[in-house]
């Protein structure tokens, strides 16, 4: 099946583009870098209906990679259903938003080193999902941790973007090291890090272990997806140009994390203890990310801290045990998510730049088509009964009613929230009177198409593709079955939510600021995110730098290390200083120090020699 | 008989050596060593050396002290008159000297107990037959480069010692 | 008997004149008379290898004496060459004052 193919032909893209590319037309870029992955997504349908109905996994073996001592590290790509879901939104989506690009950054600098870099994400996530093994799987995680860290800071000579592109990477390195461990544990007490093997003998492991690597696991995908503690990085991470949110930070390399904790699945029935704390964690996530997400006024931030809850709602479905509903989000996710994105990118490339919804305003008589498919990108995240996100979020909230009726309520006020906001950006966007100074123009169809394809797949996506039903032979879990009361409490908060967004921004403007000002500690607190990240700046980076500045670099490096190899020199002179005293010029001093060393000489001779 | 001799000459030879030591003019001093040398000489004979209390005699105080009286004179050198610097000399020589004797005698005493005696006679190979013919021998190589050195030596005097060319 | 000297007077006595020698060479401060005290430690010298020729009956004792004695000659020419020169050059013979090679 030569599934080596997939990541490579994007690799290909990358070293074409990356070692050549300053020399080549703008085409020529084009043709590689879209064309490779165009031709991994058709290698991708060609393999998969080449294996049929993919009743189990299908593997392939290319090298050893490791061979030292116990481990063995091979180099494996596997496909089974759930590598089937992920491959094909990470190449389909992949190819729609390269197509965008083209578009969106022509007129940029550093247009070859763009699609050079995004075509080696695009090799590192799909190495991640094609991995058959945990060690393989982690090359391709911290692989788009560093295509993420180089196209935030795509921008180089911002400060703010190569500050964001640090933060990103740092703090997923955090994330890194939680996985490193659970890692460490799954070879001790497994000898392998083979997913089938791991998987096998993990029924019978101590339950203790399991949820160590199962919690240690989850940290890594903190770091990854951006969860709580570890999601400081979203926000920031917009500084990159806005296909390259839409693609990394929304539809494919934030979603590694909940990928790889479906794909362990094993480790967690049975470590239940791990799955609750999963999905505590993400409902927790869902919750703040949707507050803070209400009060904010650029329309990247907005749609960032919307991710951030929405992988939290990924995570919930996790940790429920509907592993295959977390998965069925993750793709509508992807699809209204990166239509959202690209969309605001084709605003903000309308209006030349300007991102503040503040400045926004009546833009749907002017870029009518961007106005149609934002509409249908917020109705799906919105839940909008009958679209992706409807059938999607409704069963992860029914798994969550079923294990734990208080994340459901919770569940349900979050999707109100995410409802209002998401509305509230669009109102904002588009009704009214324009409040700005450019003159808005219609985004080219390079961009535009791709836009349409997203929202069409948006709305009947869900419907389409039943990816929980695919999946059943994958995770034998329960599914829950579709219960309507729950459902129509959630369609009903989405609603209302929409309706509330209608009655503030769109009936009665002046509200939103009334209410602002009555609420001003609140606003403020929920503006500034929770001051997260000042508090982080303040606990963790300061006493970090403090304590290297003062300890290691101050006390250790310069006083010890060099203390010790400048007062080497010191003493030598110290011990020349003294030598050279003797010297005195004067010869009877002379002499009498060989007289004394005569006599020194003939004791010792008679001392050691004896006398006979 | 050999005993008086030795005791007379061994006591000149102290006396005029501590004379040496603790003269102030050279000349006055170089005198006191002709008289070591010369009581050295009959100190030979007693031990059977005849060629070379002869060569002492000779060489050493005939030639060598001769010229060092050369010099004193020459040089008009007086008695030294400003005390000394040395803070090591004054302060170790001491008691270097004394333990330098002290160990000396104490090994010679302790090596060689009273069984080897000397009178006179008792050992007839030093003539100049003998010294003679070990010289030409067995020596012969060392005999060879001290000429040279003589040579050397007298070739670096005429150096030293001549006028600055002008 | 009572004419027979033991050997080891001999022996005590060159150690003494040796002795004598080193302090006329540590004390004195004129070099003529260093010059001299090296002398005697040479002639001490020369009475224990001529001493020890007697005790193992071998003419080679006063060989090493003869060579001593060569040397000697040859050393207090050239030694005394040098004298006259630093006199020359520096117009004194306290060893003292000749401490240009201090450190």
């Amino acid at each position: 099946m030569q599934l080596w193919l997939i990541p490579a032909l994007p690799l290909a893209g990358f070293l074409i583009n990356g070692l050549f590319g300053r020399r080549f037309s703008k085409g020529l870029v084009n043709t590689f870098a879209i064309g490779s992955v165009v031709l991994a997504f058709v290698w991708v349908l060609k393999t998969l209906f080449g294996l049929g109905g993919l009743p189990g996994t299908y593997t392939e073996h290319y090298f050893t990679w490791i061979q030292s001592g116990a481990l063995t590290v091979n180099c494996d790509f596997s496909v089974d259903r759930l590598t089937a879901v992920m491959l094909l939104v990470v190449t389909g989506i992949g190819s729609l938003i390269h197509i965008y690009a083209i578009g969106y950054m022509a007129h940029e600098g550093g247009y070859y080193r763009f699609f050079a870099f995004l075509n080696l994400f695009m090799f590192f996530m799909l190495t991640l999902v094609l991995a058959a093994n945990y060690l393989v799987l982690f090359v391709g995680w911290e692989g788009v941790g560093l295509c993420s860290y180089l196209l935030i800071g795509f921008y180089f000579d911002k400060k703010f973007a190569t500050d964001a592109g640090n933060k990103a990477f740092i703090v997923n390195r955090i994330g890194d090291f939680g996985f490193s461990l659970a890692m460490f544990l799954i070879f001790r007490q497994f000898g392998t890090l083979d997913f089938a093997h791991v998987f096998a003998q993990a029924p019978v492991a101590p339950v203790a272990l399991l949820t160590l690597v199962g919690i240690l696991l989850m940290v890594g995908a903190c770091g990854k997806s951006a969860q709580i503690p570890l999601y400081v990085w979203l926000p920031d991470a917009m500084a990159g140009p806005t296909p390259v949110s839409a693609l990394i930070h929304a539809a494919t390399m934030v979603t590694a994390g909940v990928y790889m904790t479906a794909r362990s699945w094993v480790i967690y029935t049975h470590a239940p203890i791990a799955m609750d704390v999963i999905a505590y964690i993400g409902i927790a996530t869902a919750f703040v990310a949707a507050t803070i997400g209400l009060a904010q006024n650029d329309i990247k931030k907005v749609f960032a801290y919307s991710t951030v809850s929405q992988l939290g709602y990924m995570f919930v479905g996790v940790g429920c045990g509907a592993f295959s509903a977390g998965i069925y989000h993750l793709m509508t996710h992807a699809f209204f998510k990166a239509l959202l994105f690209l969309g605001a990118g084709a605003v903000i490339h309308s209006l030349s730049g300007e991102q503040d919804m503040r400045q926004m305003g009546g833009l749907r008589s002017k870029i009518p088509w961007t106005f149609g498919v934002m509409l249908c990108a917020s109705l799906a995240i919105a839940g909008f009964p009958l679209t992706s996100g409807y059938f999607s979020k409704d069963a992860i909230l029914l798994a969550a009613n079923h294990r734990a009726p208080w994340i459901y309520w919770v569940g349900v006020f979050t999707a109100g929230m995410t409802a209002f906001y998401v509305f509230r950006a669009f109102f904002m966007t588009f009704t009214g009177k324009y409040r700005g100074k450019e003159h808005p123009h219609e985004s080219p169809p390079v961009m535009l198409v791709p836009l349409v394809i997203l929202a069409a797949l948006s709305i009947v996506g869900g419907a389409l593709f039943k990816v929980p039903d695919f999946l059943r032979t994958v995770f034998p879990a329960a599914e829950v079955p579709e219960e309507f009361g729950p459902m129509a409490v959630a369609s009903a908060a989405g609603l209302l939510g929409i309706g509330l967004a209608w009655l503030l921004y769109v009936y009665r403007p002046g509200i939103p600021d009334s209410i602002a000002s009555g609420a001003k500690g609140l606003y403020t607190l929920v503006y500034n995110k929770y001051f997260v990240d000042e508090i982080y700046d303040a606990a963790v980076v300061k006493p970090l730098v403090g304590g290297s500045r003062l300890v290691l670099w101050k006390g250790i490096d310069a006083g010890l290390i060099d203390g010790i190899v400048n007062g080497i020199g010191a003493r030598a002179k110290n011990i020349g200083d003294v030598l050279r005293l003797p010297q005195s010029g004067n010869t009877r001093s002379y002499a009498t120090w060989v007289a004394l060393g005569g006599v020194l000489v003939i004791f010792l001779m008679a001392a050691l020699g004896g006398l006979r | 008989m050999d005993l008086i001799l030795f005791l007379v000459f061994a006591g000149i030879a102290v006396v005029a050596a501590i004379n040496v030591v603790v003269q102030r003019h050279p000349v006055a001093s170089a005198v006191s060593l002709i008289a070591v040398m010369g009581s050295l000489a009959v100190l030979y004979l007693l031990l059977g050396a005849e060629f070379l209390a002869a060569a002492q005699v000779i060489v050493y105080a005939g030639a060598i002290m001769v010229l060092f009286v050369f010099v004193i004179m020459l040089l008009n050198a007086g008695g030294e008159t400003k005390p000394g610097r040395s803070f090591v000399a004054s302060l170790l020589g001491v008691p270097v000297l004394i333990a330098l004797l002290a160990l000396l005698a104490f090994f010679v005493s302790r090596i060689y107990p009273r069984d080897t005696e000397v009178h006179f006679g008792g050992f007839r190979g030093g003539t100049a037959q003998a010294v003679g013919r070990a010289l030409f021998t067995t020596y012969l190589l060392p005999f060879e480069i001290t000429s040279i050195l003589i040579l050397i030596a007298i070739v670096g005097a005429i150096v030293l010692a001549r006028k600055e060319l002008e | 008997m009572m004419s027979h000297i033991p050997l080891s007077w001999f022996l005590m006595l060159s150690a003494v004149l040796f002795s004598l020698g080193v302090a006329g060479f540590i004390f004195r401060r004129n070099i003529i008379t260093m010059f001299m005290s090296i002398e005697l430690i040479l002639n001490a010298v020369n009475l224990t290898f001529i001493t020890f020729a007697y005790q193992r009956k071998d003419v080679a004792g006063h060989l090493f004496a003869f060579f001593v004695m060569v040397v000697a000659a040859a050393e207090a020419a050239v030694g005394l060459a040098i004298i006259l020169t630093v006199f020359k050059n520096r117009g004194t013979l306290n060893i003292d004052d000749l401490d240009s090679m201090k450190n």
